[in-house]
């Protein structure tokens, strides 16, 4: 077959399309957000948790969960907990700094990650992350592919595989109490101060001269501020933060950076590619029209 | 036989000659009376009120996967396996098309109806593993997650399927008789080519691209930066092995489908097919050991997952690359088709170590597939089977068609 200018015209026209659809893909995955620091985080000060779980129960009630299993008993720190789909944040017990020590507990729920793996990994913007912070999710759009879960580094996105009709199920920073102005439910609950919510960026000063005041109380760093590119809650600890269940391997990259490279290919394979195939087959072609030629001569 | 000769000499019939091959009804009943119709007749017997069940209640009741591994054998073998397997369709499209190698093209029809089949027990695996399947075409149609690989991968797949549909059309028509529809089909065939292997390199490669977002899950000698090229790589030597086998196989239980046509020297596509892939997996073994330098995790070659990293790269790269070169030196089209078979393995091997047996390789408990899972994945491959045969014993596949005997 010909590539005469009506199949030109076509195939250009194709391409067009199908490049206009992906274009954005690579322009939106580009570029940091604007609102990175104003966003809402919480601070979670592990040295002040005395373990009572009442997050937990606060949580559970806000979002219309099961209460926690094993309330008020001890029992339940025997086992490290993790997120579920009933319960979208636990408290567990860690060994103190050295033997004898008091025992640290630590809360465990969505990071609210500024660049977050599972909004930019939702091929259907179920989860989304707000430019308030947190990261919520849209449950009528969900299509159940557990992308999400696959992306998060910290295991937090949970599925109801139980349920004929799944969702997926995670903390989103009590995106219903926020809208009415009130704190996430757990930050509210907490008697100790442990929790303390705010602006991410607030948070990180108060985290920051409370180490600087009180150096030998507090390890070094502040978990959140640059872990995958920063997250929404932050931690203090007395006690390196691999002792406390943190994944210790992650990178500063941001999440949403880590298919960049591919997602801004896409537009270049889709332009670049098509010529490309077509002089190849223009080339062949003015080869095999002239073979004839040749043998006819023989 | 005699049958067929009557058929045509009396009234014409087109449900009897092209839905019951020639045969009447109680003959093609009785004819489907087989060993292999048994067996898949068990599998389908088995597997399809597992597939109720599990839409019935729910993933938790069917697979093993967990919060911790969301994604297991439907994933890795069903939808990652299938579509590198299912890359035959747009590397012998090219060869033939646009690189204008038409001694290909008795392999070309075969390659792009596997293409079109796998593709579609994709979808099939596909629908089974997602939460909420009706929702599928929301990333087309609903919602737009632009940021995500896996919404390329949804808008190229969806193309793709309707790309090889188009390739597939001028088959299905010369079997409908349907002149001017053929005519137009085989009108647009360069332009529909050139689509098919953009949007394949798109999407072979992205689903590659979907593991860069767990560079703590995945472990490090299969994460790389380089995933996307190895899959799109691997995707084409995954065409041309899987080309060489169903051809083989093709050959030896449809061999009434051949007699009639031209000759067709079988042997010298394969092994010019299995040159092609030797070529490739030198490619793909050295990027591979670039990625190796690039991540600089020599000392973990000497871990149990080292060494079964080693078994990728040598047993099902390195070996059959080899193979391959001396095969095709001897014009042994017998050893070609052996080594396409080890290499068919070492590519599904690939897929599920990136996705499940790499995939949380520091987690305590690993995911080991439920019998109910191993179960569907064999059905769908029956299903894909059956198709398969139902088509080519009834459309011009393997055969020409007498009406355009020598036309392309």
């Amino acid at each position: 077959m010909r590539v005469n200018r009506r199949t030109f015209l076509k195939l250009a026209g194709a391409v067009g399309v199908t490049s206009l659809a992906n274009a954005p893909s690579a322009v939106e995955a580009i570029g940091p957000r604007p609102d990175a620091d104003e966003g809402l985080g919480m601070l979670v000060d592990t040295t002040l948790c005395r373990g009572c779980r009442g997050c937990e129960a606060a949580c559970s009630e806000s979002n219309g969960l099961p209460a926690p299993a094993m309330s008020g008993e001890d029992a339940v720190f025997e086992k490290e907990r993790t997120t579920s789909p009933e319960a979208y944040c636990v408290v567990n017990r860690y060994p103190g700094a050295d033997n004898g020590a008091d025992p640290i507990f630590v809360k465990k729920q969505c990071m609210q990650c500024v660049e977050p793996g599972c909004a930019s990994a939702c091929p259907v913007k179920a989860l989304e992350k707000t430019a308030q912070g947190p990261i919520i999710y849209n449950e009528d759009r969900c299509i159940g592919c557990r992308y999400c879960m696959v992306s998060c580094p910290f295991g937090i996105p949970r599925f109801e595989y139980a349920k004929a009709l799944p969702y997926v199920r995670k903390c989103t920073f009590c995106v219903h109490r926020l809208k009415e102005g009130q704190a996430p439910a757990c930050a509210s609950a907490c008697p100790s101060g442990a929790l303390q919510f705010g602006k991410r960026k607030d948070l990180l000063e108060v985290a920051k001269t409370r180490v600087y005041q009180n150096p030998d109380q507090y390890v070094h760093r502040i978990y959140g501020e640059h872990e995958a590119g920063g997250t929404g809650v932050l931690y203090l600890s007395a006690v390196p933060f691999e002792q406390l269940g943190f994944p210790a391997d992650l990178s500063t990259t941001p999440y949403s950076q880590l298919t960049q490279i591919s997602l801004a290919a896409v537009p270049f394979i889709l332009t670049l590619a098509p010529p490309f195939l077509l002089a190849i087959h223009a080339f062949g072609k003015a080869r095999e029209d002239t073979a004839p030629t040749e043998s006819d001569e023989r | 036989m005699n049958e067929r000769v009557d058929s045509s000499a009396g009234t014409f019939s087109w449900p009897r000659e092209n839905l019951l091959m020639g045969m009447t009804l109680r003959e093609y009943l009785r004819s489907l009376v087989t060993p292999f119709n048994a067996v898949a007749g068990l599998i389908l017997l088995a597997g399809l009120p597992v597939i109720v069940y599990r839409f019935a209640y729910g993933l938790g009741a069917v697979t093993n996967l967990s919060q911790v591994t969301p994604w297991g054998l439907w994933i890795g073998f069903d939808v990652l396996a299938g579509v590198a397997l299912a890359a035959g369709g747009y590397v012998l499209a090219s060869t033939v098309y646009l690189f204008g190698l038409k001694q290909y093209y008795p392999v070309l029809r075969p390659a792009i109806l596997t293409g079109f089949l796998g593709y579609f027990l994709v979808v099939v695996g596909l629908l089974l593993d997602l939460g909420r399947p009706w929702r599928l075409p929301y990333p087309v149609v609903y919602s737009y997650g632009v940021t995500s690989v896996l919404f390329e991968v949804a808008w190229c797949v969806l193309l793709y399927f309707t790309v090889l549909s188009l390739e597939f059309s001028p088959t299905v028509f010369e079997w409908l008789r349907w002149k001017k529809a053929r005519r137009r089909a085989a009108g647009i065939t360069i332009g529909v080519v050139v689509l098919g292997v953009v949007l394949s390199t798109l999407h072979q490669s992205s689903l590659g691209a979907l593991f860069l977002t767990a560079p703590t899950k995945l472990h490090p000698l299969w994460y790389s930066p380089f995933i996307p090229l190895y899959f799109f790589v691997s995707s084409i030597i995954a065409g041309l092995a899987m080309v060489i086998v169903e051809t083989a196989v093709s050959h030896r239980i449809f061999h009434d489908q051949l007699s009639g046509g031209k000759h067709v020297d079988i042997d010298a596509i394969t092994l010019g097919l299995g040159k092609a892939a030797s070529v490739v997996l030198f490619s793909y073994f050295f990027i591979k050991l670039l990625g190796l330098a690039d991540g600089g995790h020599w000392n973990l070659l000497n871990t149990p997952y080292g060494r079964w990293f080693l078994v990728e790269l040598l047993g099902f790269v390195l070996f059959p690359c080899l193979v391959f070169a001396h095969a095709v030196r001897e014009r042994d089209a017998t050893l070609v088709r052996a080594t396409a078979a080890v290499t068919v393995i070492g590519v599904v091997i690939n897929r599920l170590n990136v996705s499940v047996i790499a995939f949380n390789w520091n987690v305590a408990n690993p995911y080991i597939p439920s019998w109910m899972e191993v179960l569907t994945s064999v059905t769908i491959v029956t299903i894909g089977l059956i198709t398969f045969r139902w088509i080519v014993n009834r459309m011009p596949v393997l055969r020409e068609h007498p009406d355009y005997q020598g036309m392309h």
